[in-house]
């Protein structure tokens, strides 16, 4: 079993790790310590600025710092970054497509215990309707280091999404290369896709083992850039295995399992069964039982993925 | 100031308007009544305050102006075309499609527009991240942001205030324009957001109220907010909205809707140098 990371506190070594080479400041809005900024506070408190709870001033004000040409880290909740303060992202940031890396935390059910106003299960739907905006969702801590490097040499508005929970790394192999816009094939089979963000990698790659256990050979994506989209691997997945499920922490409108199907529908169209929040607000509680009360399992997965087969067939 | 300078100033000022009226005629829609009112501190801010160079509208070290009160880019494109940012005959080009000179200001499209801004309450915030930009980079150019006193409604408004001096932003200047009306009627009778000099002082300003159609005033108050050290400097400028043409004076309908033809001459004939 190897060790596990919340994808906010490799966020959070990112920024002091890659201070050394590049040149970036950090706003945060007074959850440095739990977005995990508060380590690059301690280390470059020069570079770093708290904007107190204003997440709206806070995103306008990393547009007016990025387009006096700085690279510009704002970290919030994501309820607050994508949710709250939205239309800053959109007017301030996006129209203009100011340099700004959106460091959203705590996204998703896996918040837990604060409860529904904290989990944020739109934020993904929100930010890929941005013209221009990148959107990543890394699938653990490798993953989470990797995207905040691609995100600071790659010029544009990005929204990069990290959890408060810890997850197992999926990606802990000498060849993991990240490479922004392209999914990574975890696992190859031939009866059916699974593709999935974030912490949901994990638990499709286990999904894949038990279906392989009833000779179901089912291939695993890794989408880590949800926008732009691979689309290609995709649509060669679709035509490969003929059926597919997604699989996303976030409702099932408008994020990942969306974007999956537009691609689909236009060039090859196939059964798409989507595992994620089914239209609903969230609930305190501890991260296992919030999992199984929202479908987001291995057990889920696998029953949509037999589904998806056997419409594929008829 | 000599009377020489003032009448320069007033000229410029006349013709920021001029282009202001033109432009809405030809878009036919715009808002007039807000550009009016701040023709003249656009004259002296573009004419005498900033540094900019419209050959290299991206000049690192230009002074910069975030037109918070997006909406009145008429005044904005009228001011930035005399200074020779493009040509003046483009100001009839507003608004229509593939246009450079957007309803609201975009600064991607725009020589010389500093920030893209229309949505209420950002601009301020994103002059408040130049100005720290430039305390981060040890630059000393200075940032310049108009807010509508409608504008100031927006909570984001006061946000943004409280970083200005929680960072100590002294090369930052916020011209309120006070021009009392908005959309839904007289600013005091809608909401309210008044006294403006306690809300900003309470929020850390140094603040000065003016006559915004006095030069020597206008004048006084940059000269101040240059001389003020450790905190953010607010000018409230007490203006006219519809400012230089007498139907428009003071009357909320003009906040956006475009004068028509026979208007428009009225406003050509009111706005054109006598002698």
């Amino acid at each position: 079993m190897s060790e596990k990371t919340a994808t906010r506190e490799a966020y959070g070594k990112a920024l002091v790790e890659f201070a050394k080479t590049y040149d970036f400041v950090v706003l945060d809005a007074d959850l440095a310590e739990a977005t995990k900024t508060g380590m690059f506070k301690k280390e470059y408190p020069d570079r770093f600025f708290d904007c107190g709870i204003a997440e709206g001033n806070m995103i306008s004000v990393a547009a007016g710092l990025a387009a006096a040409g700085k690279t510009v880290f704002a970290s919030s909740f994501a309820m607050f970054a994508a949710g709250r303060a939205f239309e800053q992202v959109r007017n301030s940031v996006g129209y203009p497509h100011l340099n700004v890396k959106i460091g959203a935390t705590h996204a998703g059910i896996t918040v837990g215990e604060d409860g529904a106003t904290h989990q944020c299960l739109e934020d993904i739907a929100l930010m890929r309707t941005i013209p221009g905006m990148t959107v990543v969702c890394p699938s653990d801590a490798i993953e989470a280091r990797a995207a905040v490097e691609a995100a600071i040499k790659t010029y544009g508005p990005f929204y990069l999404r990290f959890g408060r929970f810890a997850v197992e790394n999926v990606n802990d192999r000498p060849d993991y290369r990240f490479e922004l816009g392209k999914g990574v094939l975890m696992r190859d089979g031939t009866d059916v896709t699974i593709i999935a963000t974030g912490i949901m990698v994990g638990i499709a790659l286990e999904a894949a083992k038990l279906l392989e256990n009833e000779n179901i050979s089912a291939k695993v994506i890794n989408i880590h850039t949800i926008k732009p989209i691979d689309r290609e691997i995709i649509i060669k997945a679709a035509k490969q295995t003929g059926a597919i499920v997604t699989a996303e922490e976030h409702n099932i409108i408008g994020g990942l399992g969306s974007a999956v199907a537009e691609v689909v529908c236009e060039n090859c169209p196939v059964p798409v069964l989507r595992v994620g929040i089914e239209d609903r607000f969230g609930q305190s509680g501890a991260v296992l039982p919030l999992l199984n009360e929202y479908g987001l399992t291995v057990e889920n997965i696998v029953a949509k993925a037999k589904l998806a087969k056997k419409l594929s067939k008829s | 100031m000599d009377k020489i300078k003032i009448d320069e100033l007033q000229q410029t000022a006349n013709k920021i308007r001029l282009g202001v009226i033109k432009s809405v005629h030809a878009a036919k829609s715009g808002h007039p009544g807000g550009s009016l009112s701040i023709a003249d501190i656009l004259a002296y801010l573009y004419f005498e305050e900033m540094n900019v160079y419209p050959s290299d509208p991206k000049c690192d070290k230009r002074d910069r102006l975030v037109l918070s009160k997006g909406h009145t880019a008429p005044a904005l494109y009228s001011a930035l075309a005399l200074k020779g940012f493009f040509p003046f005959e483009e100001l009839e080009t507003l608004r229509k499609a593939g246009s450079r000179l957007q309803g609201h200001p975009d600064m991607k499209g725009t020589p010389g527009v500093d920030m893209s801004t229309g949505s209420l309450g950002m601009g301020i915030s994103a002059a408040c991240g130049m100005a720290l930009a430039a305390k981060i980079d040890r630059k000393d150019y200075r940032v310049y942001t108009i807010l509508g006193d409608g504008e100031s409604e927006e909570g984001q408004v006061w946000e943004a205030c409280m970083f200005a001096a929680h960072y100590k932003l002294d090369n930052l200047c916020v011209i309120l324009d006070y021009n009392k009306l908005q959309i839904d009627g007289p600013v005091a009778e809608v909401i309210g957001p008044a006294p403006f000099e306690d809300k900003f002082a309470a929020f850390g300003f140094e603040v000065m109220t003016i006559d915004g159609h006095d030069f020597e005033q206008i004048e006084a108050a940059f000269k101040k907010a240059r001389e003020t050290k450790g905190k953010p400097f607010a000018i409230i400028a007490d203006t006219v909205k519809g400012k230089g043409v007498s139907y428009m004076e003071n009357q909320v309908k003009w906040h956006g809707a475009a004068p028509n033809d026979e208007q428009y001459e009225i406003a050509l004939s009111e706005l054109s140098p006598k002698n």
